[in-house]
């Protein structure tokens, strides 16, 4: 990255990066033709949640099985306030960016309150409590008639705002929303991972007693992590609320958080670039396999045990090798660029003893 | 009266289950995530031999002989490569380990539900006018009464006990002294996966049916078990499991089974909350 930008250091080479990465992704929804634009607007969603995951797992060691549970956390905030101000004549931004604040406070919330429990937890603890949450959440929505039950809840619609209706079609209004959602979440995740913070998260992750001997309040920076991604979580939950007009118990199901885990898992844990990587390849390669066996001629029962199981057959076979051949995940496989002065002082911490 | 008594006999499925997970986490230090799965696909085993054979006996066996090849074959196929370093590798291969499974039994035999039959009659017997335990029930908690009663003669009063308790407590000092502790790991699995396999067996029948994701709860149930009991402690599993069973029941019966998976939540953030370490853990923390 620093021979692109070489005079920009810290956080302004990183907001640089992002917003260019955003600008970019903004071009190409021109390319693309509706479908692929509301997949675009799926990809950015995940990928927001998966950068947010990502970092929890890969940087500050605690794996969280319940991710879609705070994905539907946000989708259910950002439905049940947009369609109490749809209900009071709100439309566009004054509608959506209440919406967005609420559903990212309430996954933030909630991300605190299991961060608390988490503290005190060490890994597979941690993952069963998360996975229990998880499970709970058609439960949540069945008990809680406010919630929509099984049907789950609409959102308004939002089409595209006057000054462009000519220009763009509502799908790649939504992507936009989607993508410069993502780009702000993952820009701010970038920022956190690459400062102070994420240094402290290596510590705790790597050994909390020598973290906590040096000075790093090992619990804080537990919480803070899970309520960072909790965070992330609400923000996608919100975008894909916003692209489906609907949120529902049955899409944040157990099978839909453990995508969420190979999607970071599969781009290389910790790393932003990998979890695009991920999002890109779950939600892409069951569209790719509904295509390819509706090409064959297979009865209609095979078909449709194929196209729900396939996926997850391949996804998890994936998730398995990978994680006990290549830890590092795709990005691994990417040969890196020399790096500047950051890497170089890294490296010479790691090794004193070599002066 | 007859929710606490159809409680307890869930209970005891749970204990049974949770015992299993107790054996691999003595044994290695590893949660099997994915021991709801392979219990799955060894009662998928039982239901399909039951039906070839019209034997609910032989097809147990079978489904239990299942398990125990399914644990050798994870053991010795996936988890032997999960690297000691870290905590995490371990769940996130057991993690990618069930969705192979579970779409696999998706992909041979479909997302329906399948009613599996109850080896004995399910209505439960009165007793001075209280429903009571059915005959199923006496039949659940007696066998798991006696396979964690012959457990715990193989671990306290045999040779491969010892063997198997040394090298989970001390595997390096154990084999300095003959011990074969990867052997002895590969046993606990098979042990542990056929427990888990009779588990799921027993209690299929009993909820909705055969599907490809049966026991998904019964692996959360078994957790929040596990974690009540305190990982290191068999007994603390039984007790757990009872606590849980009934508590689950009652919800249940009072306020709906949706509930339920709320429950164990709540359940589960409480005892972590108050009691981390488990109500009958020997261990001061539980750090994986």
């Amino acid at each position: 990255m620093t021979r692109f930008l070489p005079a920009l250091r810290g956080h302004a080479r990183i907001v640089a990066l992002g917003a260019a990465l955003t600008i970019l992704a903004i071009g190409a929804t021109f390319l693309l033709d509706p479908y692929r634009n509301f997949q675009f607007a799926t990809i950015a969603a995940y990928f927001a949640v998966t950068a947010g995951l990502t970092l929890l797992v890969g940087q500050s060691g605690q794996l969280s099985l319940g991710h879609a549970a705070l994905m539907a956390t946000g989708g259910y905030g950002y439905a049940l306030t947009a369609n109490a101000l749809a209900a009071a004549g709100l439309t566009g931004l004054a509608r959506f960016l209440p919406a967005f604040a609420v559903a990212v406070v309430a996954a933030g919330a909630l991300g605190l309150l299991l961060g608390l429990a988490a503290a005190r937890l060490h890994g597979p603890y941690l993952a069963g409590i998360t996975l229990a949450l998880v499970v709970a959440v058609p439960a949540v929505a069945t008990t809680f008639k406010a919630l929509g039950g099984d049907q789950g809840l609409p959102s308004p619609y939002q089409g595209v705002p006057g000054a462009l209706q000519t220009l763009i079609a509502a799908e790649q209004w939504h992507a936009w929303v989607a993508i410069l959602t993502a780009g702000a979440v993952v820009t701010w995740l970038a920022i956190l991972r690459g400062g102070p913070f994420g240094l402290r998260m290596r510590a705790v992750r790597d050994d909390e007693t020598a973290a906590r001997l040096n000075g790093v309040p090992a619990g804080r920076v537990k919480v803070s992590a899970f309520t960072v991604s909790a965070v992330a979580a609400g923000a996608g939950g919100a975008v894909l609320c916003f692209i489906t007009q609907s949120v529902s118990p049955g899409a944040y199901t157990l099978s839909f958080s453990l995508l969420l885990v190979v999607a970071a898992v599969l781009g290389g844990l910790g790393s932003i670039g990998g979890a695009a990587i991920g999002s890109f390849l779950v939600v892409m390669l069951p569209w790719l396999i509904t295509t390819a066996t509706s090409q064959l001629p297979l009865s209609a029962d095979m078909t449709q045990r194929l196209t729900g199981n396939l996926p997850v057959l391949i996804f998890g076979a994936l998730l398995t090798v990978t994680i006990l051949v290549r830890p590092s995940g795709i990005v691994g496989l990417i040969p890196r660029f020399p790096q500047g002065p950051r890497e170089g002082l890294r490296s010479a911490l790691r090794s004193p003893s070599t002066e | 009266m007859f929710l606490i008594a159809t409680g307890i006999a869930r209970g005891a499925v749970f204990a049974l289950f949770a015992l299993s997970l107790v054996l691999i986490w003595r044994a290695t230090r590893i949660i099997n995530f994915a021991q709801g799965a392979m219990a799955l696909v060894a009662t998928y085993v039982a239901f399909a031999v039951t039906g070839a054979t019209g034997s609910y006996a032989v097809g147990l066996a079978v489904g239990i002989l299942a398990g125990g090849l399914i644990g050798w074959v994870v053991e010795r196929g996936v988890m032997r490569f999960a690297p000691q370093s870290s905590h995490l590798t371990g769940v996130l291969a057991a993690i990618g380990l069930v969705m192979v499974l579970q779409s696999l039994l998706g992909i041979f035999f479909g997302a329906q539900y399948r009613a599996m039959a109850a080896p004995f009659d399910r209505s439960a017997i009165v007793i001075a006018g209280v429903p009571t335990l059915s005959v199923n029930d006496l039949f659940t908690i007696g066998i798991t009464l006696v396979v964690m009663f012959a457990l715990a003669v193989v671990f306290a009063r045999t040779s491969l006990g010892l063997q198997l308790r040394a090298s989970a407590f001390a595997p390096d000092v154990s084999r300095l002294l003959g011990v074969r502790v990867t052997r002895m790991v590969t046993i606990g699995w098979i042990l542990a996966s056929a427990v888990a396999a009779l588990a799921a067996i027993l209690l299929v029948p009993t909820e909705l049916g055969l599907n490809p994701h049966a026991t998904d709860m019964l692996f959360v149930y078994a957790f929040a078990v596990a974690v009540i009991g305190g990982l290191d402690s068999p007994g603390g599993a039984l007790f757990g499991g009872l606590i849980v069973g009934v508590a689950m029941s009652l919800l249940t019966g009072y306020l709906g089974a949706t509930v339920a998976p709320i429950g164990v939540l709540v359940l589960l953030v409480l005892v972590l909350l108050l009691r981390p370490a488990g109500v009958f853990s020997t261990r001061k923390e539980r750090s994986a």
